[in-house]
């Protein structure tokens, strides 16, 4: 990509369409696929192919056509912020939260019938298998280092979990707090 | 306590109809994957290390460390599944199980949910039942499924600072967790079950399955109600340390359960601790309500694939770097059932010495090594080797490779009582002598202490006439019969055979 580089800064071939046609000045004929690709491009058709449309395509999903609107609960909150440890603070929070769903609710309207479920777009690679080989660890100390309080090479905890206070207490808690 | 005895009887008003409970037991069992290193990381797996040593920076979850899996763990999982004939599934999945605590700095563990490696198998057990306790019984408990999942870390609680220490070398190491299906009614069942996984493990060598060190960690899900009725509510008994302590923990539960419905109250859904001391089973704080564990797939492990044989490896693979099963197959040891079966059809012996044989750990070849190089049947070789053998090696807490007699002196004992150079009662003498010196021979100790049998069988009419002349007095024969044997062997201190004495006893009284 050197002679690239020489004119251009390094873009992705798919960008800067009206700067084309003057690398094909710099190096045709030589090895590099890429300029052999610009080439036969240049060649094949003289306005810009790209796979990107031009204008949208798609279009809004009418609501008669999505599953009833979720209402997030003050319980179901409650219960959201004591499994995950986030807090959703304000009532903006629950909104915002509630129009997410309501656009993933969007997905509905696909069907997916006889469609295998994917959650790995890795899903046809083979998953590497290491040896049982000791390559790491004997490194306590490092680790140690990143933590506030240790005892003896022991990291430091409290005793048990600390149930998360009750909303009403929680908000009491905030208003003192410095956030 | 046989199973029998867990028959509740309640009495059904206006019928007077009886009817009887049972208790219902499902087991999960994690056991730790005997491999180098762990799971995801190349951490070192061992028991004992200093603190936070064997943990790599996935272990410690620092932000940026992706987990990369261990064949070896999954070639363990693929093993024990084949030996409980469990269906392998080619292709399964990765999850994530969030929940927090701070022996799992991640916040969650990676486990299979969704498709585990190994599902529908079974473990075949056996229990003995009968008074005298020699009538074996065969049983099966189905195997729901084998999943591959992360050890977490180990919390130390210091309730004088209020605080916990954490190490996390046992955190990431490989983990089978194996769910049992609610098939079983008694402790005693549930440890029977546990001792034969246990035996299994070991003979495959996937797992030490040790659980005082915390190879093997069996928590018991129990339950009572009336045969065709519904299951009732189940609670979960956890931090059992022992076979032992398995089948007690299960009985207390189902016995304060009956209890509990009997006196029209509410068994509750909890998760309750064994502790050993008492005996019972007690509710466990820092339970908060029923746990969502939200769980996700991991999107960092694409699906792990083992395939059928190497022909089935897709080309560009290396077979080397995959699972395959046909060869795992083929390196599948002797499972203990086999081996019992195996003993008793070559050498004659009851099975439920089979079952000692296989159970402790060398007393097999050793057995097999007497048998062997002695000229004595079988069947009179395994008598020495439960009773007396197994007998010194209990009582002094020896392991069978401890044993100060070897199976070639023990050969040699057993020959010469076998051919009549000393008596029976003899043996058992110089067995022990022979346990106390070692270095010593079986002749040596024999000719020392002086204990030839007295065949002579002049010999043996001058003690006899002896004997008899001494007791003059007695009237009933069979009375003086065993009277003056006893007197003939108390007096050549055991050195003759009771058959032959007997009979010219028999001649000199009549």
């Amino acid at each position: 990509f050197a002679r690239a580089s020489r004119a251009l800064r390094p873009t992705h071939p798919r960008c800067g369409v009206l700067t084309l046609p003057a690398l094909s000045d710099i190096g045709s004929a030589s090895g590099t696929s890429w300029s052999r690709w610009t080439y036969k491009r240049e060649s094949s058709n003289s306005a810009w192919n790209s796979k990107v449309p031009q204008i949208p395509t798609w279009e809004p999903v009418a609501e008669n056509q999505l599953p009833p609107p979720t209402r997030v609960s003050p319980d179901l909150v409650d219960k959201l912020e004591r499994l995950a440890l986030v807090d959703f603070g304000s009532k903006e929070g629950v909104d915002c939260l509630e129009k997410a769903i309501r656009f993933a609710d969007q997905l509905h309207d696909i069907n997916t019938d006889g469609v295998e479920p994917m959650d790995s777009v890795l899903e046809d690679r083979e998953l590497y298998l290491r040896d049982d080989m000791i390559t790491e660890g004997e490194c306590a100390e490092d680790l140690l280092q990143l933590a506030k309080h240790t005892v003896e090479e022991y990291f430091v905890a409290p005793p048990g979990n600390i149930p998360l206070p009750k909303r009403e207490e929680r908000s009491s808690m905030l208003k003192h707090s410095e956030f | 306590k046989s199973p029998e005895t867990f028959l509740f009887f309640i009495m059904i008003p206006y019928t007077g109809e009886f009817l009887s409970m049972v208790g219902v037991v499902g087991l999960e069992v994690h056991a730790q994957i005997q491999s180098t290193s762990k799971l995801f990381s190349g951490s070192h797996v061992r028991f004992l290390a200093p603190p936070n040593s064997l943990v790599s920076h996935f272990d410690a979850s620092l932000p940026g460390t992706l987990p990369v899996l261990n064949r070896r763990c999954v070639e363990a999982a693929v093993l024990t599944g084949l030996a409980l004939n469990c269906t392998i599934n080619r292709k399964s999945l990765f999850d994530r199980k969030h929940y927090f605590y701070a022996d799992m700095p991640a916040g969650y563990q990676i486990t299979q949910q969704r498709v585990p490696i190994a599902v529908n198998g079974m473990l075949v057990y056996s229990h003995f039942e009968g008074r005298r306790r020699n009538q074996v019984v065969t049983k099966s408990v189905k195997i729901k499924q084998i999943q591959l999942e992360q050890d977490s870390g180990k919390s130390l609680h210091d309730d004088e600072q209020s605080q916990t220490l954490i190490d996390l070398n046992r955190a990431g190491v490989g983990l089978m967790e194996l769910v049992m299906e609610p098939e079983m009614c008694c402790g005693e069942e549930a440890a029977a079950a546990v001792r034969e996984l246990q035996l299994i493990l070991q003979a495959l060598g996937t797992c030490q399955a040790n659980m005082a060190e915390g190879q093997l960690r069996v928590d018991a899900n129990v339950s009572v109600h009336r045969p065709g009725e519904p299951l009732g509510v189940r609670t979960e008994v956890k931090n059992i340390n022992s076979v032992r302590h398995l089948a007690k923990a299960i009985d207390y539960e189902i016995q304060r359960q009956m209890e509990v419905l009997q006196s029209a109250g509410k068994v509750l859904n909890e998760t309750r601790a064994f502790d050993s001391k008492s005996g019972n089973t007690i509710p466990m704080r820092d339970k908060e309500g029923l746990q969502d564990y939200r769980f996700m797939p991991e999107p960092n492990l694409p699906p792990l694939f083992v395939y059928e044989s190497k022909a089935s490896v897709p080309a560009g693979v290396d077979p080397a770097q995959v699972v395959v099963i046909d060869r795992l197959s083929a390196q599948l040891p002797e499972l203990p059932s086999v081996k019992r079966t195996r003993l008793v059809e070559t050498y004659g012996i009851l099975q439920e010495h089979s079952f000692t044989l296989v159970n402790e750990d060398g007393l097999m070849d050793y057995f097999e090594n007497v048998v062997q190089t002695t000229k004595a049947e079988p069947r009179k070789v395994i008598g020495w080797v439960i009773k007396e053998l197994m007998g010194n090696l209990n009582s002094q807490n020896l392991k069978v490779s401890q044993s100060p007699i070897s199976p070639c002196a023990l050969a040699e004992l057993i020959n010469l009582a076998e051919s009549g150079h000393i008596s029976s009662s003899t043996a058992k003498q110089v067995f022990q002598e022979m346990w106390k010196a070692p270095e010593k021979t079986v002749g040596q100790i024999v000719k020392e202490q002086d204990l030839w049998m007295i065949n002579d069988k002049e010999e043996l009419q001058k003690i006899c006439r002896r004997i008899v002349d001494s007791h003059p007095e007695e009237v009933n024969p069979n009375k003086v019969l065993n009277k003056l044997m006893g007197e003939v062997q108390r007096e050549t201190k055991g050195r003759t055979d009771p058959v032959q004495v007997r009979a010219i006893l028999e001649k000199m009284v009549s």
